[in-house]
């Protein structure tokens, strides 16, 4: 079973709450996507290119300074349960952890460093990624940008004059860069406000997704806003524009909080003390019920309805009520309905040591 | 938990309506909510980049004087037609008439105006076999039944070793 403790950070310091907003804003990644010159596309490429491919940036890897210190995992040789538990900790993509219709790929790997990491036979070569907590696109894209300078000195990227960064999705090319902010918009979604809210994101070239990146539904009010379009604007313009449209989000949201408390603040206050208590004392939760009720204590918190809780404690119950974490902590495979069970056992005993 | 409206369809949404001073409570299902001008993030639009591949469908004929197959990859652009992705680097070139016109309506541009990249020369970087990628290129045009470019990538490769 895979250690995490090996991990520089444990995976982890993006739920520490530390930055701006971090009650309404769980996190802020930012991915730019590369490819080496001289091989077909990772979905084209066959085993022995990609083996190759992941030989010659782990030599490349290895003199890098933005990521001493790290740690690499061949992701096509771990277990299912440990891929799963990768893609629940964040730091590998779906496709990466082979849990699409795709089976893991021969040459996938990840390079894990404190808050940046490498996917490697990701779609493109390279995915190259900064995790930070709350919002934070300055700080994430910062690391980002060091990292990429130092690996295109040693790795020849493929970069076409009028196209830009080649990319193996059209969507993708030029920039490479996707810039992306885990949001809970409970507020918005209580006063059916979010429906004009994501319509109007696609309207400014911004797009939404689930807590889990593309085709991930929505679950407990979160949203991933990002940028929908990579190329014919600049990373510095793509990045402000995100940052402007998200305080704006953030502003509305704040917006409906104060309407919620003014015009219904008992109803939303038992509502959501329920949510707290259900969560406090139930023996079975399924995922999405934990979803849902974490997302109410998580309002609750930000109204200061609820004191003594911290945002770091909610964040990590997020990650760690999940079914391959749940696994991990039992050192054994779950069924749904053990999960349930030790996911009813983990959140209450976390709270009761939060009220202690 | 069975609609309050219909009393058919399995209630999805808790919609809490407050009028004045009253407050109620009602579970709906998904059509009744949307019946009521509830917009569910499930019946709020799709982001447009779900519609990429039916894009590349409609509006990818291939223009004239465009090679078939790519001479790196050997992909066609009917393989990008049906999965959404280009085989290399070098199939931007080979096809850079119809990406153009597809990169105008997705991105609304085709210029990049971010970061320049020049790569590193050459000499500083280790050396990589090319006897190794002709062969893997020979076999991908194998498959894909590319015999005269599959000839071709032969003779060089006898040429190397």
């Amino acid at each position: 079973m895979l250690d995490l403790t090996l991990l520089p950070d444990g995976g982890a310091s993006w739920l520490d709450a530390s930055g701006e907003h971090a009650d309404i804003v769980i996190s802020t990644r930012i991915r730019l996507a590369r490819n080496l010159e001289g091989y077909a596309f990772t979905p084209r490429a066959r085993d022995g290119e990609r083996l190759r491919i992941l030989t010659q940036v782990r030599e490349a890897f290895a003199g890098l300074q933005s990521i001493e210190d790290g740690v690499l995992l061949r992701v096509d040789e771990l277990p299912p349960e440990d891929r799963l538990l990768l893609h629940e900790r964040h730091v590998v993509s779906k496709e990466l952890a082979g849990l699409n219709e795709q089976p893991v790929r021969t040459g996938a790997a990840v390079y894990l460093s404190r808050g940046v990491g490498i996917m490697v036979n990701e779609e493109d070569h390279l995915r190259l990624q900064a995790l930070h907590s709350g919002f934070h696109v300055a700080d994430a894209f910062g690391v980002l940008e060091r990292l990429d300078s130092e690996l295109g000195n040693k790795v020849p990227y493929a970069f076409h004059s009028e196209f830009g960064y080649l990319t193996a999705c059209p969507t993708n090319v030029g920039t490479g860069l996707r810039a992306s902010v885990l949001i809970h918009l409970p507020g918005l979604v209580l006063t059916k406000e979010i429906g004009r809210v994501l319509a109007g994101l696609q309207q400014v070239g911004l797009t939404y997704r689930g807590m889990y990146g593309e085709g991930s539904e929505v679950v407990g009010n979160f949203f991933q806003i990002s940028n929908q379009t990579t190329l014919g604007r600049s990373e510095g313009e793509l990045l402000d524009y995100l940052v402007r449209v998200v305080t704006h989000v953030i502003e509305r949201e704040e917006e409906a909080r104060r309407v919620l408390l003014r015009d219904a603040g008992y109803i939303i206050e038992d509502k959501l003390w329920r949510a707290f208590g259900t969560l406090r004392y139930a023996r079975s939760l399924s995922f999405d019920e934990a979803m849902n009720y974490l997302s109410g204590v998580r309002l609750a918190v930000g109204l200061k309805l609820i004191s003594g809780l911290s945002v770091y404690t909610l964040n990590k119950l997020l990650i760690f009520s999940q079914l391959a974490h749940l696994s991990h902590t039992e050192g054994r495979a779950l069924t749904e309905s053990e999960a349930n069970v030790a996911r009813a056992r983990y959140v209450r005993e976390t709270l009761a040591r939060e009220a202690e | 938990m069975v609609c309050d409206l219909c009393k058919n369809g399995e209630a999805v949404i808790q919609l809490t309506e407050i009028e004045g001073s009253g407050v109620r409570q009602l579970h709906l299902c998904e059509k009744c909510a949307a019946e009521r001008g509830v917009e569910t993030t499930l019946s709020a639009a799709k982001p447009q980049i779900n519609n990429f591949l039916q894009t590349i469908h409609e509006q990818m004929p291939g223009a004239k004087g465009e090679p078939v197959h790519c001479s790196f990859c050997s992909s066609t652009l009917a393989d990008f037609r049906a999965t959404g992705r280009l085989g290399c680097a070098h199939c931007y070139e080979t096809f850079e008439g119809s990406l153009r016109d597809l990169l105008r309506r997705v991105h609304g541009n085709s210029r990049h105006i971010g970061r320049r990249y020049v790569a590193p020369l050459p000499s500083e970087l280790p050396h990589v076999s090319s006897a190794t990628e002709l062969r893997d290129r020979l076999k991908r045009a194998i498959e894909s039944e590319q015999f005269e470019l599959a000839a071709d990538l032969r003779d060089k490769l006898r040429g190397i070793e």
